[in-house]
This record gives C-alpha cells, structure tokens and sequence, in this order.
C-alpha cells in the first residue's frame, strides 16, 4: 500500500513540468525505482540492514510551504558566523539560510540549473548512474526542493557551511528527502557541516543524496553529525568525485538515531588525488547504524586512508562494509582500510566487512578490523592510580576514539561533539 | 603499616601464594627477591587489587584497614602504590592529562581541595625537576612509544605525584641499563622519608646497590624461606638461588 503512494507520488512528479528541467532524470529514476525497488536483504548491499519496516506504514510527504522552526538549542558552535542551509523536511528553505563568506554561492537547484544548466545536466544524478540502488532512485525520482552549493574558482571559504536539516515530527512518518548538489571549483577549498534535527515524537525517514563534484587542486571537508532524536531513520548516500586532482576528508559520527545507513563514496579520478574517511559510531539501547563506504581507484598514483571505530552497547547493531576498488591500470595505489569496534555488552553486535578488489598488480593496500572489549589491563591500571572504574572506562573510551577525534580540526566543533560523547555515555 | 598474615592467593584455581608473612614500618625498604615463578609479582598484584587474582586465606591489613576489601583505585587513595613491571601504553590518553585526572580522584578521596589547572601545573614542575622527568614524554600519550626505561621513569614519577605512604615496585630494575636503574634509584631514593616504605620486588641484587634496603626477604616457591639484612642480598648474587633451593631440600630431609 505505501509502495502505491510513493508510485501515485512518482507519477505526479513525471506529469510536472513546472519549468524545471529535471523530468529527464526523475524518469530515468522511476525507470530503475521500478526494476529494484526498495532494497532487501538478498541484496548483498543491504544484507545486515532491513528497510522493509520502514515502508510499512503510510509515509506524510512534505509541503512546499515552508514552515520557519526554531532549533536554536542545536546550533553547532560558531553558528552567527557560519554559511547556513536550512532544510525543513528536506525541502531547500531559502529565508533561513544565509551565505556570509565571499566565493560560496547557494541556490535552490532550480535556480542552480538556470543559471549553471550545463553543469548541474551534466552531474545531478551521477551518484544513481554510480550505483543502481533503489534509496538513491527514490531520492531522484523525487527531486525537488534541493540545493545547489557553488565554491567559485580559487576561492578559499573562510567560513564553514553548516547545513541543518530540520525535520517536523509533529506529522506522522514523515518522508523528507534531501538533495544537494555541490560543485567545487578549481583551486577552491570548503568545509561542509552536516547535521540533523527532528523535532516532535513521531517516527520519521530522512533519505538523503549529496553528490559533490571536485575538481583539480581543490579541498573538500566534510563533516556529517548523526545525532538526531532517537525515533529518526535515516538513509543518507554522499557521492564525492574527485574529477581533478584534489583532496577530500570526510568524518562521519554517528550517536543517535533508530536505523542509520551512512553511504560514502568516493571516486578517484585524477591522478595524485588524496582522500581520507574517518568515522565514528557510538550506540546503544537498540540503534542500528550502517556505515558503507567505497574508495573507487580509477586512475594511478592515489592515496586514500580510512579509520572507522566504533562503540557499541545494549542492544545496538552496527555495519560496517568498506571497499576499496583498484580499477585495472590503476598503479601506483596507495589505500589504507582499518575498522576497530569495542563492544560494553554482550548483547551489541557488529558486523565488519572489509572488501578489496584489486585489478591493478603494483599497489599498497591494505586492511584489518577488530572487534574487542575494553582492555582490562589498561582499566586496572588507570584505577590503581586512584581513578575510579566509571571515569577509568571513559578515559579509556575516549581515548580509543581520539584519533578520529582529532581529525575534526575545528578546536570548538571537536568539544561540542566531545561533549556529546560524553553525555552518550554517561560519562563523568 | 602493612601487616600481611598467612596470605594465600592464585589464579584460575592454582595456589601460587602459599602463606607470606610480612610486616613492614614507615621509614622501611623491604626488598622480596626470588628466582622467576617464586610468588614475586602475584604478591604485587595481590596487594595492588587486580582482579584476576583470587585470595584463598590470609589477611592484609595497611594501616589498621583491611586492605583486601578495597577496590584497586581505594587502595590507591588509601595510599598504596604499584609501579608496573609492565606499564601499559594507552594510545590517545595524554600522560598529563591522566595524571591530573589520578591526582584529582585520589585528593577527593583523602579529603583534600581538587587541584586546579594552575596549582596542578606547578606541583609537576616541581616534581619534575626533583625526578629529572622530561617535559616531553609528558605531552605525549600515556607510555605509547616509550621505550622501557621511560616507561619505568614515568611510573617513578606518577609515584612522586601521588604521594603514596607504601610503594611497591614490582621489578622496576627489569629491562633497564645501568643510566635508567640509576634515575629510577634517585627518583625512589628522593620519595622516601619516615613517613613511607618501600617493597621492592626484584630478581636481581643490583637494583638494591642503589635503593639500599633495610631487609631481604627471599620468596620461593609462594612462602618467604628467608630473611635477613641487605648482606643476604649480596649471599643470593653470589651463590645464586640455588643455595636457598638447597636448604630447603636439606630441612625437608631433616
């Protein structure tokens, strides 16, 4: 039944032509939506994370009406400063956003196609062409309401772009489905802050694409805060190529939520690019938080390091599946994969898939995960120094996620979200 | 200060501490030696509270209070004080930062006012410089990449910044050169006062050339065989353990 009103939904977008150019790719969308449909568990991608509940009951789709709701008690810090996008129920909310730094341009993706058409035709929807994958074709089947970000030629942005997705819960299981668009140009540098916000009781579902294109000798840095209500889905994908020689480091922290799916792939396509993946996923009680990450090696002599940790307690369920593709002619490939868990209870579980496949005959690469207690021998040291057992275990906790702490070079953003460590775990 | 009674102990059901007696004063060095597997670091550990390890029988009492019914970081803040043989490396916790942490909790048990950013800052310097501790290794995380007689150095100086009334220092000479036993020395030589005691636990004589006990107790077999002055110390380098080995057999005859 609620597969009926997404495809009512679907052919109502397929029949508007409010002026916008996009009903070439919402076709192709509801083309692959209906040859794989929502995702199962046979799919191997989807294997330890079922979404088949989440269709279940009747989704509330959003208005365009933009409704202005306070979050002021989630403002990350240095928020009077920053670049900020508003998205309320996933949809692009203009009069609350606001560009403060000289070289960084935000429109509606509508406006975006106007004024860049060649752009924005030659990319929306790079990351379905990517991955034919049944959340992503919901998304674009759907677009309307997203953002195009533009960090013009040269431009370092001084300030970061914080982007609040604010989700209305007051109505039942809302359906909000953000979509961004991000273009970063030659020689240009911007940090990207992503976190998310449901305000009422009821159950919601945020599926969420990002597709960033980078282009040579420019700097992408990207943050993405899962620390949402406890009763909010989450399915988002960020599809970064890297088209010109350039840098991208992501950090991923997840904290809170019901179902969270993080997807995060790169794709190396130029020469002497670098990127750098780091996560973070503390849960508890019955969390689930999936982390998929892919570095695709196209072309020789990249480098790409990645670290995932995560704490796990009561009943949570964590994924972790990280590939590292290395494309045929690709020499030269240095790639780096780790993923260490500690698990509090025995009743979290964790499934860790590290997956390596290698075309290329002269590369680096290497991976490991680990699954493990918290180390007694350090515990017992900690406390026969007059430490006692609880502040022990959170100084032994945190230090086990410090080196991906540290990767957040903002001093002020790396306490806020130490804080919210902190009183996850009931720490001191 | 430390009245340990008939103490038996072990570990996953196997006895290795099978009735150690021993008494220790303020002001007193009181080294146990032993040959290896004798009970040595299993009386550490057993003092010291890790859980592993099972007491059977026997009392331990540290200054009138029964010691074994503390939890390891309580003894602590009653003022005992383990230097690990092994000191364990935790990436990512700063070595200041833990032990301002440790200072803090064991003043909060004592009584004492908490030490703030500033007073903490001056009493390391001071206690720094007095165990020649340098600044660097304190910046870096706890004992990760220390090499070993760092890591003896740092647990001398976490000793210094706690104020124990008993040490006890459980093979601290072992791995180190000549230079490293000699600092570690004069840092424990420094500590010491009528105040405080000592328990060193060591398989060799050399480390007692520079922390100069008051008594040798030799350790075979979970029960102290023998004890006497520093001189017997010297007897056991020169003979080895087997002498000791020896005796025993000869009076097990008798």
């Amino acid at each position: 039944m609620n597969m009926d009103l997404i495809r009512d939904r679907m052919l109502a977008f397929k029949h508007n032509e409010d002026g916008v150019g996009f009903s070439k790719i919402r076709s192709e969308a509801i083309d692959l939506f209906e040859q794989v449909g929502i995702p199962t568990s046979r799919n191997e991608e989807w294997k330890y994370t079922r979404l088949g509940g989440l269709f279940q009951s009747p989704f509330t789709f959003p208005e365009m009406s933009m409704e202005v709701i306070e979050y002021s008690a989630n403002y990350l810090p240095g928020h009077d400063t920053a670049n900020i996008i508003v998205f309320v129920d996933g949809v692009y909310s203009s009069v609350q956003s606001k560009v403060t730094s000289k070289g960084l341009q935000i429109m509606s993706l509508e406006e975006g196609h106007k004024k860049y058409p060649s752009f924005v035709e030659a990319h929306l929807g790079d990351s379905q062409r990517y991955i034919q994958d049944g959340i992503i074709a919901l998304n674009t089947a759907l677009i309307h309401g997203g953002v195009f970000i533009f960090a013009e030629k040269g431009k370092l942005i001084d300030k970061p772009l914080y982007i609040y997705h604010l989700v209305g819960c007051q109505r039942n299981n809302m359906l909000s489905q953000p979509r961004s668009l991000v273009h970063i140009a030659p020689g240009a540098q911007l940090q990207i802050v992503e976190t998310y916000v449901s305000i009422g009781q009821k159950e919601s579902l945020t599926n969420e694409v990002m597709e960033v294109i980078v282009e040579e000798g420019a700097l992408f840095d990207y943050v993405k805060i899962q620390h949402d209500a406890v009763h909010a889905n989450h399915l988002g994908t960020t599809y970064i190529r890297q088209i010109g020689k350039s840098v991208v480091h992501t950090v991923n922290l997840t904290f809170q939520g019901k179902l969270v799916r993080n997807n995060i792939q790169i794709i190396m396509e130029a020469m002497h690019s670098e990127a750098y993946l780091y996560g973070l996923y503390v849960q508890d009680d019955k969390m689930h938080v999936d982390n998929h990450t892919v570095v695709d090696n196209r072309v020789p002599n990249c480098y790409s390091n990645e670290l995932y940790k995560g704490v796990l307690t009561g009943h949570s369920t964590g994924v972790f599946n990280g590939k590292i593709f290395v494309r045929e002619d690709a020499q030269k490939i240095n790639a780096f994969q780790s993923n260490k868990n500690i698990l509090l209870s025995e009743t979290a579980t964790i499934n860790t898939k590290p997956q390596l496949e290698i075309y290329a005959d002269d590369v680096k690469c290497s991976h490991g995960c680990t699954v493990g207690r918290l180390d007694e021998e350090g515990l017992f040291y900690l406390q026969s120094r007059g430490v006692s057992e609880g502040v022990a275990k959170a100084l032994m906790l945190h230090s086990f996620m410090m080196d991906v702490l540290e990767q957040i070079k903002d001093v002020e953003l790396r306490e806020y979200i130490d804080q919210l460590i902190v009183n996850k775990l009931h720490l001191s | 200060m430390l009245r340990i009674k008939d103490l038996q102990a072990g570990i996953e059901g196997k006895q290795i501490l099978k009735g150690i007696n021993l008494e220790i004063g303020a002001g007193e060095v009181h080294a146990i030696m032993g040959p290896n597997g004798s009970g040595k670091s299993t009386l550490a550990s057993v003092l010291a509270g890790r859980p592993e390890y099972e007491v059977t029988g026997g009392s331990v009492t540290f200054n009138g209070k029964d010691l074994l019914e503390f939890s390891p970081e309580a003894r602590a803040g009653e003022g005992l004080f383990l230097a690990f043989q092994y000191p364990v490396e935790i990436p990512g916790l700063s070595t200041t930062n833990f032990i301002k942490t440790a200072v803090n909790e064991v003043r909060k048990y004592r009584g004492q006012q908490e030490l703030d950013a500033v007073s903490f800052l001056k009493v390391m310097k001071e206690k720094m410089k007095l165990m020649e501790m340098d600044q660097a290794l304190l910046t870096r995380a706890l004992n990760e990449g220390f090499s070993g007689g760092e890591k003896k150095r740092n647990e001398i100086f976490q000793m210094a910044m706690l104020e124990p009334k008993l040490a006890v220092l459980d093979e601290t000479d072992s791995g180190l050169d000549i230079d490293a036993i000699r600092i570690v020395s004069d840092g424990v030589n420094k500590f010491r006062s009528k105040d405080n005691a000592v328990l060193a636990i060591t398989h060799y004589q050399r480390l007692l050339d520079y922390i100069v006990p008051d008594f040798v107790h030799v350790l075979y077999n979970g029960r102290i065989v023998k004890s006497g002055s520093k001189e017997l110390a010297l007897e056991l380098e020169e003979r080895g353990y087997d002498f000791i080995k020896n005796e025993i057999k000869e009076e097990a005859a008798a």
